[in-house]
């Protein structure tokens, strides 16, 4: 089998190899999908097939184009940074069909104190109840609206929003301060918490003006020596001031 | 004259042989200049997400948006996204735990006085951008898009667990019904529309930003300009699109 010049053994070798080849490139395009390598070691087509899948949540400006009323009224609430869709659920359907799509309504507290409900991890400032002492049994929505949850009547107590730290206190050996002893605390922070904050002792010489040697205050005041009891340190950083001798 | 033929060829052959350098050393130029042009990609739309841990109230809100939207199994221990409640305590040890992902919120604790800090971090995929789930995968079903996000092509993925093992965050899990590799796509049905992800659009304290990296109006940007910024396992070099604002270190 020579053909020309070409030794019979390079010949069939190239015929094998060709035949390979062959068998390779129709096995590759029977299997690699149409799209493989377009725009990258992946099949593009699925890139858009992805991007179609149907969503469920309908976002918030859906919800507003008719319920305006509902959302105008959020806007200027405690509420504002929640999604409609967050308490009524996934509501995509409703924006299709309004009528045979009811979004859920939830009533009682679970829904509500799925964020409210005190945990320590929660961020300092966020409000919190504790269930069990938060007028117990009583559905939220009685007194609160979700929608504009501001409380209906300015709390009384300190204690109705720092719980954790006037439980705290009530067992220490401040238990009798008031809590304006040491925090100046405007009248316009019971209606609006975090634009009006109250004030905290800033220097040392405060807690000195009980506690220090020379302090007008009653005998029984535990006293230091302000000049020389933890150096420079602030009171606080050993003493917690609601619960100053460390219950725990 | 066959000599002369052979002298000739010779020259050539030497010839041919020094050019073979210079287009070695052009082509070594050219290469990297060519990546270079190519990396400027991280224009309008490359997508990111920032997660600010402080305001996390670990409602678990975004760990029920997810699975809803994605139609992820509801049956625990497949999560896109889930929260994790971490507990520094006073001799230095951290307990970390996740009961059920964190989709119906967390139990309110017992009274623990030795417990330093705690605070919640939700995690998800990380959208590497130098993804070692793509890497790994032998068939190509797992790959990163034009705007950063990795997907999973589920009618070419073949089942074989490599890329769940080689995700440094646990953010991969087999559907048990369709037998392939998922996790979480930034919602990408949802992000090619213009919406926001499930978990972004749920969440009630904004503790998730969405945005894209290269557009300096967007919140993501903010966050980025305000926020120290952290992400997890940097030692690893997967250059995670998810950044956390005020991380604590003991998160991993």
């Amino acid at each position: 089998m020579r053909v020309g010049k070409i030794p019979g053994q390079v010949v069939r070798l190239a015929i094998v190899l060709i035949a390979s080849l062959v068998v390779l490139l129709l096995v590759r395009a029977r299997f690699v999908p149409e799209s493989f390598g377009e725009t990258g070691h992946y099949r593009a087509d699925v890139v858009p097939a992805i991007a179609a899948q149907p969503i469920r949540y309908a976002g918030m400006q859906a919800c507003a184009e008719c319920h305006d009323d509902v959302a105008e009224v959020k806007a200027s609430s405690y509420h504002r940074g929640l999604t409609c869709e967050g308490c009524h659920g996934a509501a995509a359907d409703h924006v299709e069909d309004p009528v045979e799509a009811t979004p859920a309504v939830p009533s009682g507290r679970e829904s509500c104190l799925r964020c409210h409900e005190y945990l320590g991890a929660r961020p300092t400032g966020f409000p919190q109840i504790i269930e069990t002492i938060h007028n117990p049994m009583e559905p939220c929505a009685g007194c609160h609206d979700p929608h504009e949850p501001t409380p209906p009547a300015v709390p009384g107590e300190c204690s109705a929003c720092h719980r954790a730290i006037a439980s705290t206190k009530s067992v220490s050996h401040h238990w009798s301060l008031d809590c304006e002893t040491c925090h100046l605390t405007p009248q316009k922070h019971r209606e609006n918490p975090r634009a009006h904050l109250p004030e905290k002792p800033v220097a040392r010489e405060f807690c000195g003006r009980c506690h220090d040697r020379a302090a007008e205050s009653a005998a029984t005041v535990p006293r230091v020596d302000m000049a020389d009891h933890g150096g420079r340190y602030p009171c606080w950083q050993c003493h917690y001031p609601h619960d100053p001798e460390g219950h725990s | 004259m066959p000599d002369d033929r052979a002298a000739c060829d010779r020259r050539k052959f030497l010839h041919d042989l020094a050019k073979l350098p210079c287009a070695t050393l052009l082509l070594g130029v050219v290469g990297p200049l060519e990546t270079l042009a190519t990396e400027t990609e991280e224009g309008e739309e490359y997508y990111a997400m920032g997660i600010q841990v402080d305001r996390c109230i670990g409602c678990g809100l975004c760990v029920q948006a997810c699975k809803t939207e994605n139609d992820v199994p509801q049956e625990p221990y497949f999560f896109r996204t889930w929260v994790e409640h971490y507990e520094i305590h006073d001799d230095g040890s951290a307990t970390v735990e996740s009961p059920e992902g964190g989709i119906h919120g967390f139990p309110p604790g017992d009274d623990d006085r030795d417990v330093l800090r705690s605070f919640f971090v939700p995690k998800l995929c990380n959208q590497c951008d130098n993804p070692p789930c793509v890497q790994v995968c032998p068939v190509g079903a797992t790959f990163k898009t034009e705007d950063g996000v990795v997907l999973v092509d589920q009618d070419y993925c073949i089942g074989c667990r490599y890329c769940i093992q080689a995700c440094p965050y646990g953010a991969r899990y087999l559907d048990p019904r369709t037998k392939t590799a998922d996790k979480c796509t930034f919602c990408y049905h949802r992000i090619t529309k213009g919406l926001l992800p499930a978990c972004v659009e749920v969440c009630p304290t904004q503790a998730r930003v969405f945005g894209e990296l290269g557009t300096r109006s967007s919140p993501l940007h903010r966050m980025k300009r305000q926020d120290s910024l952290h992400v997890l396992k940097p030692s690893l070099n997967t250059e995670p699109k998810v950044l956390y604002a005020n991380l604590d270190g003991e998160v991993r």
